[in-house]
């Protein structure tokens, strides 16, 4: 023990096992084809760095003092995890913004391809 | 078997440049060949330039990128009853001139898809280092999944009969689709060759693969090539199910299968 407040074992072992279960939801849920690699990869990089940080608790330990957590190390793994989750949210805002805007011109076509077909049909 | 009916399927994405000259020449090689020309979302006039030269062409309403782009033109064939589908890019790098080398063995009932390689044949492509890299490596992984030696993993020069096709239009994937569609063929148990074929340097534009981009694009690549070995087939096997057109060419074209969703 070269710090006095250290990662408590039983907090390193939960955090692993939940960092776990995610990677393993995300796999799944590829696999089954209900979420796309494309929208996977930063979910996978999110469990993946977790569970390294969870498990490996001298460098938790080393990363904390580092950025001067003398207290209570594991504030670097909320930190680490709320920084994904930013990560994603803002991610996610961009495919939504794109989404929207395809929507838009796909209403669009339609509304146009419609127009045109009840032309030639009310045509004799 | 001058009965079978050809299609190639030619995605482009702003390639007014190059397209009439691409479709011209697979025209003027092969005049029995259609072809489709998949404008990708292109903001230039690519669909113009096409269609005055003479192809079939079909307009996606926004980019779908490559690989929604020529599940496209899979759709339109197999929908058109197509026997025969040869892929080609858009950007004048796959030489009509070598089309019978890829179209053979598919001729021949010898594969289901046949696939050009640059590097089989030894005949000297340039690319850049960190390229290369990436090939090996895919062709090193793709080669160990398929149980058969495969060099080239990126090329889009290809040609496929129905029932690859009936694969390719169902389900395609959609960012790296040469690579995994080479790992789906296998999964499927389809037959796939590679032929050695010569390529051009790329005239016009820019490809859409940048030096920067390699390793993203390898850990992309990888981790949907692993996933997809567990993934479910939406197209079952050829000896789980039946046929969707019964194999035989000139029958009713049914719709298209439905993706699976849950």
């Amino acid at each position: 023990m070269m710090l006095a407040a250290g990662t408590p074992l039983k907090l390193s072992i939960a955090a692993t096992l939940a960092s776990l279960v995610l990677v393993l939801v995300v796999f799944e849920l590829i696999r089954s084809r209900r979420l796309r690699e494309r929208y996977a990869l930063l979910w996978l990089l999110t469990g993946i760095v977790l569970v390294i940080l969870s498990a490996w608790r001298g460098g938790l330990n080393t990363i904390a003092s580092w950025l001067g957590v003398r207290g209570y190390p594991p504030a670097v793994l909320f930190a680490v995890g709320l920084l994904f989750v930013i990560l994603v949210l803002l991610h996610y805002s961009t495919v939504i913004s794109r989404l929207s805007d395809q929507n838009v011109i796909l209403a669009q076509r339609l509304a146009l391809l419609e127009a045109k077909l009840s032309d030639r049909s009310s045509q004799p | 078997m001058s009965a079978e009916r050809r299609i190639a399927v030619v995605p482009a994405f702003n390639e007014e440049r190059n397209i009439a000259r691409v479709v011209g020449e697979l025209g003027a090689f092969d005049p029995e060949l259609d072809v489709v020309v998949i404008s990708d979302g292109s903001i230039d006039r690519t669909a113009e330039a096409a269609a005055a030269a003479g192809a079939h062409v079909l307009r996606l309403p926004f980019n779908l990128g490559i690989g929604g782009a020529v599940q496209t033109g899979f759709q339109y064939a197999w929908e058109q009853g197509y026997d025969l589908v040869v892929r080609c890019d858009g950007d004048g790098q796959h030489i009509p001139a070598e089309l019978p080398k890829v179209i053979a063995p598919v001729v021949a009932g010898e594969a289901d898809i046949a696939v050009g390689s640059r590097f089989s044949g030894g005949d000297g492509y340039r690319s850049s280092a960190s390229r290369r890299i990436g090939i090996r490596v895919l062709a090193l992984v793709v080669s160990g999944i398929a149980r058969q030696r495969v060099t080239d993993t990126t090329s889009g020069f290809q040609a496929l009969n129905r029932r690859a096709l009936e694969l390719f239009a169902a389900d395609y994937p959609h960012d790296y689709p040469e690579v995994e569609g080479m790992v789906m063929t296998i999964k499927h148990r389809l037959r796939l060759v590679e032929v050695p074929v010569q390529m051009r340097e790329r005239e016009h534009g820019q490809s859409s693969i940048t030096a920067l981009r390699s390793i993203y694009y390898m850990a992309k690549v990888l981790t949907a090539l692993f996933v997809g070995l567990f993934r479910r087939n939406v197209v079952p096997l050829e000896d789980s199910g039946r046929r969707l057109d019964g194999g035989q060419p000139g029958a009713e074209v049914p719709a298209l299968p439905a993706p699976e969703r849950r």
